[in-house]
């Protein structure tokens, strides 16, 4: 339970006015944070679990916002709001996965100020971590969710590694599944990583969800024109219909000639500590008909493996059940 | 900005860098190894603005207003205690309930998560803005009192503040449409029927206004 307390612990704010005076901030900052909307970020700072000395806050950097045509596809500053991103003509008509996990965000204040690249590199909801338990993601040297009395219900049934947390990002599955890019800069220069290459797991590094480290800023997503008009299929199943993180989602994008999947890039969330491409679903579907046959089949192979934990063995067939959904054809 | 306003830093070390991993750094590392083994560009050190002023001005409900405010503090804070505009509540102070719902550029937000200072050069408006100078209630305000919309009232302000982001978004909405647009607002004596009848009738007097 959230405790109210007066006040957050007292930090250096900057509020740059371009990506280079960021940048330099934080290159000559220690502990710094990088405040975007601030939603997931506040609660860290309000239960004094993540206190950072300096806060370099995006808000006044005009070039982060936006989205505009790039290429064939589009781009969208890390800072452009969800709604916008909802809002936004280029995104529904072409890219309308992308529209449709973002709008089911949270709530209306959530993604009215809440920001696409917050969205993507918000930290992970297991709640003994954000509870302040020093564990394993904490820098400790236990996983309180990953023992036979844990509460887990929530947790990962694949990809864990000691850590068994699951990425909670909406917007992270479609991504993948549109086969964007990220464009990251720090003082030293640019890098681009593909969508799920952006993501990281507890076996690569347990303390981070994404490539980002300190001094990082994402700045923005590329989506390549590759997948836009395709059949996209986008589904979230979560407890409550407002306010709340996916139980699992699944993401699709599947280009279809005469009812037969010419292509299909799939990406599921909420089941692992990162995003998951579905790579041999994938392949296995590719030349055969959109029916539930293939659906199954996809299904099946897509939850091949997957290691339930005591309370959420119910996300296996829930993560078969969307993928088959998904291939077959169902309107979303 | 006054000079007063101004700091300068001493350049610090890459110490606190941790060495990118291997398997990380294969994700198409443009000129990081550059950075890694750069010296300090002294260009770059030139004093960027550091912290704020205290004293801001804040535009809220039409008036500029001068305030001293924290770096870390929030705008329900600055409100509340600061501006004594208490019509803002704070339920949960974690993005959680929407009673601290207010309008920054016409669009709603939560007042508890988000930093003063992110809306200096914005216009805040909170419930005490909705009335008019000589006193007659907001349309939406009106409708909550004609509905009798709510029962103990805390989660009201919040409410009607999304109530006029739907009203100036949406002058037709459906039912339906209403609910999504109140999903981010909470009411634990939860009757969100009488609630939404209020955003109905919020609705259609706004029509009537224009
Ligand atoms: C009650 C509640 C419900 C939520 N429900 C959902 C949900 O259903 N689905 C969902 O996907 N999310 C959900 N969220 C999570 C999240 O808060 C929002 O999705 C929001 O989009 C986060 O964006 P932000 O800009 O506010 O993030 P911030 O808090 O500003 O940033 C989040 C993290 O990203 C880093 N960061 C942000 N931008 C950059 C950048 N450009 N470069 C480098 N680092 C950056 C920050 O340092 C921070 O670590 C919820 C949050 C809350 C509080
Ligand atoms: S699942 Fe991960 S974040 Fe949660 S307690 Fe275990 S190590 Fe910590
Ligand atoms: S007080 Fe801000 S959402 Fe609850
Ligand atoms: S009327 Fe009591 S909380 Fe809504």
């Amino acid at each position: 339970m959230a405790v109210i307390r007066d006040m957050m612990p007292a930090f250096e704010l900057f509020q740059p006015t371009s990506v280079d005076e960021a940048l330099d901030v934080l290159e000559r900052h220690d502990n710094t944070w990088v405040l975007a909307g601030g939603l997931d970020s506040m609660d860290w700072f309000k239960d004094r679990i993540k206190r950072p000395d300096v806060v370099v806050e995006l808000g006044s950097v005009s070039e982060l916002a936006g989205i505009r045509a790039s290429g064939d596809g589009l781009e969208i500053g890390a800072m452009t709001s969800l709604r916008d991103v909802v809002a936004s003509d280029d995104v529904r008509s072409r890219f309308g996965l992308l529209a449709d996990a973002a709008a089911q965000v949270a709530t209306p204040q959530i993604r009215n100020q809440g920001t696409l690249g917050g969205n993507l590199i918000q930290d992970t909801r297991c709640w003994y971590y954000r509870g302040g338990w020093p564990c394993y993601r904490a820098g400790g040297n236990i996983c309180y969710a990953g023992t036979p009395r844990s509460m887990n219900r929530e947790h990962a049934v694949t990809g864990q590694s000691r850590c068994v947390a699951v990425n909670g990002a909406d917007t992270a599955g479609a991504l993948v599944a549109l086969g964007a890019q990220m464009m990251v800069r720090n003082a030293g220069g640019e890098r681009v990583y593909e969508a799920e290459d952006f993501f990281v797991g507890p076996e690569i590094d347990i303390e981070r969800m994404t490539v980002l480290e300190p001094g990082d800023l994402l700045t923005h997503v590329r989506i390549p024109g590759d997948w836009a008009g395709a059949r996209f299929y986008w589904e979230k199943v979560r407890d409550r219909k407002s306010w709340d993180w996916a139980l699992a989602s699944v993401a699709a994008a599947i280009v279809e000639s005469n009812g037969t999947i010419e292509r299909a890039r799939i990406a599921i969330n909420g089941v692992a500590p990162t995003p998951v491409r579905l790579t041999d679903v994938e392949d296995l579907v590719q030349g055969m008909p959109a029916n539930d046959d293939t659906g199954m089949a996809a299904g099946e192979l897509a939850t091949r493996g997957f290691k339930p934990l005591r309370h959420n063995d119910y996300k296996v067939p829930l993560a078969r059940n969307l993928v088959r959904r998904a291939v077959r054809g169902d309107m979303a | 900005m006054s000079d007063a306003e101004i700091t300068t830093e001493t350049p610090t070390g890459h110490s606190r860098r941790t060495f990118i991993k291997g398997v990380i750094a294969t994700g198409a590392v443009v000129s990081s190894s550059s950075h890694l083994f750069r010296a300090r560009s002294l260009s770059a050190s030139a004093a960027v603005r550091a912290s704020m002023p205290r004293m801001i001005s804040l535009n809220v409900n039409g008036v500029s207003r001068s305030v001293d405010v924290m770096p870390q503090e929030t705008l329900a804070m600055t409100l509340r205690y600061k501006l004594g505009l208490t019509g803002t509540k704070l339920g949960c102070d974690r993005a959680e309930c929407g009673a601290c719902t207010v309008l920054i550029d016409g669009v709603s937000h939560y007042a508890c998560s988000l930093l003063t200072n992110a809306v200096r050069d914005r216009s805040v408006t909170s419930v005490e803005g909705l009335e008019g100078a000589d006193g007659t209630l907001h349309p939406v305000q009106q409708a909550v009192i004609d509905e009798g919309g709510f029962q103990c009232a805390f989660c009201a302000p919040g409410f009607i503040m999304s109530m006029v982001a739907l009203t100036n978004e949406n002058p037709e909405p459906t039912r339906e449409e209403a609910a999504e647009a109140l999903s981010g607002n909470l009411c634990r004596c939860g009757d969100y029927d009488k609630i939404l009848n209020s955003a109905m009738r919020a609705a259609e007097y706004a029509r009537r206004m224009v």
